[in-house]
């Protein structure tokens, strides 16, 4: 058991330092981050100044909903990146057949390199902008280090759901002899129901609530409320927690009925 | 050289290398990857290219072909200068990078040879003349309606050669092409390319690391070393140069135990490593009679046998020099 | 056509085969790239065909995603009337306009930005030897008819936006419409083949091109007084994007430009478009230059 907990972990320090030698490219992406943050800070203010309170946020807390999603873009692999291009390159080359034989389990290996990109996205990615955007508008950022910590937490589990999610889409090559189509597809379900594009609670009527339920407000929304305070008290912080847990089970065990049917699949074809 | 296709006159190549030495500091520093080569290739010779890796063979095929331009010297291939008129020399040269191919993935293959018709505006017929040659010399045959993806590396290798020779380029320029291949694709690849420069008096020059290449195709080789030309002349001129003679094959014998170095005729030790001994013979001659004889007055255990090899040609050189 | 020359035979006959240049009728070097990007755009589209349920999930897949775009300002105007003082339909031609003109650039060389990674596989060199302009090949690389979707829907909301809005139409505003959608795609082009140059020196920076393109159409999408002066002043007058639709779209619209620029502003995106390609095509040669002194 210890030694397979090693093994994760060095294969999330892989993952990580993987990330952290593509220098240019993270500074690129930072760059990238910051505009979208200025352009779409601009816009809530407009959205804002009409309808105070919009979504029950301030204005202030709104900003902040622009900046910290862009802080957590790249670690959640919100508008794609992330590892299932690669799981279905290996698919599609048959190298996963040597995947498979590894003396370890293909879900939680491959579980624990993305957390590790996503470990060093956040840092790498996630801290200039906001910082950017801290300076640049007056944000709503908590001072109760409680309240970074159950944040934190928060994230862990948005990017445990984000894994199982394209955990199943890069699968899918076992089936399809080129994903393009569906990473399009799942991209576009992410960036929607996520709260990337708005933030889910301005979505009107019984649609926004039906999209607050759907496994994607896990990848950020929550988030983002466990940070503004939204879900005050230990019960409301313990229900989005549960909330995202909850998903979190169920995508890796989907995962889980996926990634075995595939290898049926392949033990059939004789890898 | 009157009819000289390809000439070099001290070409340099120097680059600007920015190493990382700390976490903030950077040193440049340059390196001459091509250090002052002058050659001249005739109209119609086949010439073998060889040197270790990094000595500035790549470097120079990519000057040669337009890709790179010369930091010094004079470079002339067909009368042009390949840095300033790339796209002119374009159709008068023939390019295969042995681990890239120029076909289309996902395309029956004979689609990218109609594209390399249009895209080099090769008349139809000339075009025709010039497939139907290459598929049957290759056997393409069977392969023009296969999407490249399905070909195995030796198909694709030929798929690219042929890919190259459409517009009738008066030079080909080939960068390892039997890396990886079969026995049987490589002996197809070597014939084409001997029959090619013949028939049609098609300039070739080819970098490669695999001995038989050179000597089943070139009558001239050059080696380069550090971006400097060491060696240009016939292959068994390396002799001379300092390398052993003819190509020897080396036959390595496992004995029962340490025993002096054997005595066989057509052969020599070259090499005692406790039970293992290295036996030189030439090339040309088979290695099954040697067995047979070993084997007759030794107690033998294991054997085999090892082709030459260019890094082996090269070692040597530098060993005679030395 | 002329004659093709009898197949010489051995060693010393080379005088047929070397004129293969004589024969060769070209034209400028605009012309070959038009041609060969033609050429090698058409093998693109015959391979995508191979995969025909992957090309319509992401036809219809990139149609979507941009929409949703739209969709985003569709909720957010169920909780106003107004967004900078302009109307659901007013941001809807601006949306619908600039959406078109990125899908067109996009679909035409949207894949320029994958030189770093031709550059550093190698693979452009296989592209230099090639009797076609680098610029022609590296723009046809991959190209990818599913970005037609979002094409089309930039024009379907544009459409939608015009026939809901009452629009004081004249003559030069009936040009101004299909002038703006043309004109702004040429401008993000521009941008695109400025980035592309740029990767020859930074490597894998293609996201810092994608914030002028992709973050530039966003911006463009919501009314210019949103903004602030400043970052107005900076698309305007240094990355000209406000060429792009504000200006002709305000213009249309019977609105004063935010920075008080007069009415036939309106009608330099052409110019503005044909003015930008000058430093994108400068940078892209010295781009190849330095590729081809250096290598990598």
């Amino acid at each position: 058991m210890r030694r397979r907990v090693r093994l994760y972990l060095a294969v999330a320090a892989g993952g990580f330092r993987r990330y952290a030698t593509y220098g240019t490219a993270t500074a690129a992406g930072v760059f990238t981050n910051t505009v979208f943050g200025f352009i779409v800070a601009y816009t809530y203010i407009a959205l804002w100044d009409e309808r105070p309170g919009l979504g029950g946020y301030d204005q202030a807390q709104a900003l902040t909903f622009v900046w910290v999603s862009q802080s957590l873009l790249a670690a959640g692999a919100l508008i794609g990146g992330g590892f299932q291009e690669e799981l279905q390159e290996r698919i599609r080359t048959g190298d996963i057949a040597v995947d498979l034989y590894r003396p370890a389990d293909l879900q939680m290996w491959w579980l624990a390199a993305d957390l590790g990109r996503a470990g060093f996205q956040l840092l790498g990615r996630g801290v200039v902008p906001l910082v950017a955007g801290a300076l640049a508008f007056p944000l709503a950022l908590p001072v109760d280090p409680l309240r970074w910590l159950l944040f934190l937490v928060s994230v862990l589990l948005a990017l445990v759901v984000s894994f199982a999610l394209r955990y199943m889409v890069g699968l899918v090559a076992f089936w399809l002899m080129d994903g393009a189509g569906v990473n399009i597809m799942a991209t576009v379900t992410s960036i929607f129901f996520s709260g990337m594009l708005l933030p889910l609670t301005v979505f009107p009527g019984g649609f926004g609530e039906f999209v607050r339920a759907l496994p994607w407000s896990a990848m950020l929304q929550v988030p983002l409320d466990v940070l503004l305070g939204r879900h005050a008290g230990a019960g409301g912080a313990a229900e989005a927690l549960g909330f995202q847990a909850g998903w979190a089970l169920v995508l890796l065990g989907a995962g889980r009925l996926l990634q075995s049917a595939a290898t049926r699949k392949v033990v059939v074809q004789g890898g | 050289m009157a009819d000289a296709l390809i000439s070099l006159d001290g070409v340099e190549k120097v680059f600007d290398v920015r190493r990382r030495v700390s976490l903030m500091r950077r040193e440049k520093h340059r390196v001459r990857a091509v250090d002052g080569i002058s050659f001249e290739v005739a109209r119609g010779e086949m010439v073998g290219y060889i040197g270790p890796n990094g000595a500035g063979k790549s470097t120079t095929i990519k000057m040669l072909t337009g890709i790179l331009t010369p930091s010094g010297g004079r470079l002339r291939v067909a009368g042009i200068d390949p840095a300033r008129e790339r796209m002119r020399l374009a159709h008068r040269i023939g390019v295969v990078f042995g681990q890239r191919t120029t076909l289309w993935w996902d395309l029956p293959l004979k689609d990218s040879y109609g594209l390399m018709r249009r895209l080099y505006r090769v008349p139809r017929a000339r075009f025709e003349e010039n497939l139907e040659r290459c598929v049957d010399r290759l056997d393409l045959a069977e392969l023009l309606d296969v999407p490249v993806r399905q070909l195995s590396l030796g198909q694709r290798m030929r798929g690219d050669i042929a890919a190259a020779l459409l517009h009738d380029p008066e030079v080909l320029y080939l960068d390892e092409p039997t890396i990886g291949l079969d026995v049987v694709s490589k002996a197809k690849v070597r014939g084409f390319l001997r029959q090619l420069n013949e028939e049609l008096g098609t300039t070739v020059l080819l970098t490669t690391h695999d001995l038989q290449d050179i000597e089943q195709l070139c009558e001239r080789v050059m080696v380069i070393d550090h971006g400097r030309l060491m060696y240009d002349g016939p292959l068994g001129g390396l002799h001379t140069a300092g390398a052993v003679g003819e190509s020897e094959r080396t036959l390595v014998v496992d004995l029962e135990r340490e025993l002096a170095p054997i005595s066989v005729a057509g052969a020599r030790v070259v090499k005692v490593e406790g039970p293992r001994q290295w036996l030189a013979f030439p090339a040309g001659a088979s290695a099954a009679p040697l067995v047979a004889a070993v084997a007759a007055d030794y107690p033998l255990v294991d054997l085999s046998v090892r082709e030459p090899d260019i890094e082996d040609v090269i070692a040597r050189m530098y060993a005679g020099r030395g | 056509m002329e004659a093709v020359p009898a197949r010489p035979r051995g060693l010393a006959v080379d005088v047929g085969r070397a004129p293969a240049e004589g024969r060769i009728r070209r034209g400028g070097p605009v012309r070959e790239g038009l041609r060969g990007y033609r050429l090698i755009v058409g093998m693109w589209i015959r391979s995508t065909m191979t995969y025909r349920t992957s090309f319509v999930l992401t036809t219809v897949g990139h149609a979507a995603i941009t929409l949703l775009d739209f969709v985003a300002i569709y909720i957010m105007f169920s909780h106003v009337d107004a967004l900078g003082g302009f109307t659901l339909p007013e941001i809807a031609l601006l949306y619908g306009s600039c959406s078109a003109s990125l899908g067109l650039a996009d679909m035409l060389l949207g894949n320029t930005d994958r030189i770093g990674a031709r550059i550093r596989d190698g693979s452009l060199d296989t592209m230099l030897v090639r009797p076609v302009p680098v610029l022609a090949q590296v723009a046809a690389d991959r190209f990818a008819l599913r970005r037609l979707g979002r094409i089309g829907q930039g024009l379907g909301v544009m459409g939608w936006a015009l026939w809901t809005l009452d629009v004081d139409w004249t003559a030069g505003k009936v040009l101004l419409v299909p002038g703006m959608v043309l004109a702004g795609a040429a401008i993000f082009a521009a941008v695109m083949v400025t980035g592309a140059a740029f990767q020859f020196v930074t490597g894998d920076a293609a996201e810092v091109q994608n914030s002028f393109t992709y973050g530039g159409c966003t911006m463009l999408q919501y009314p210019p007084t949103v903004f602030a002066k400043d970052l107005l002043r900076g698309v305007t007058f240094v990355v000209p994007l406000a060429f792009v639709n504000w200006l002709p779209a305000l213009h249309v619209l019977g609105r004063p430009d935010p920075l008080g620029l007069p009415g036939w502003v309106a009608y330099l995106s052409p110019l503005v478009a044909f003015v930008v390609f000058l430093p994108a095509s400068l940078a892209w040669r010295a781009g190849v230059r330095s590729y081809r002194s250096t290598g990598s």
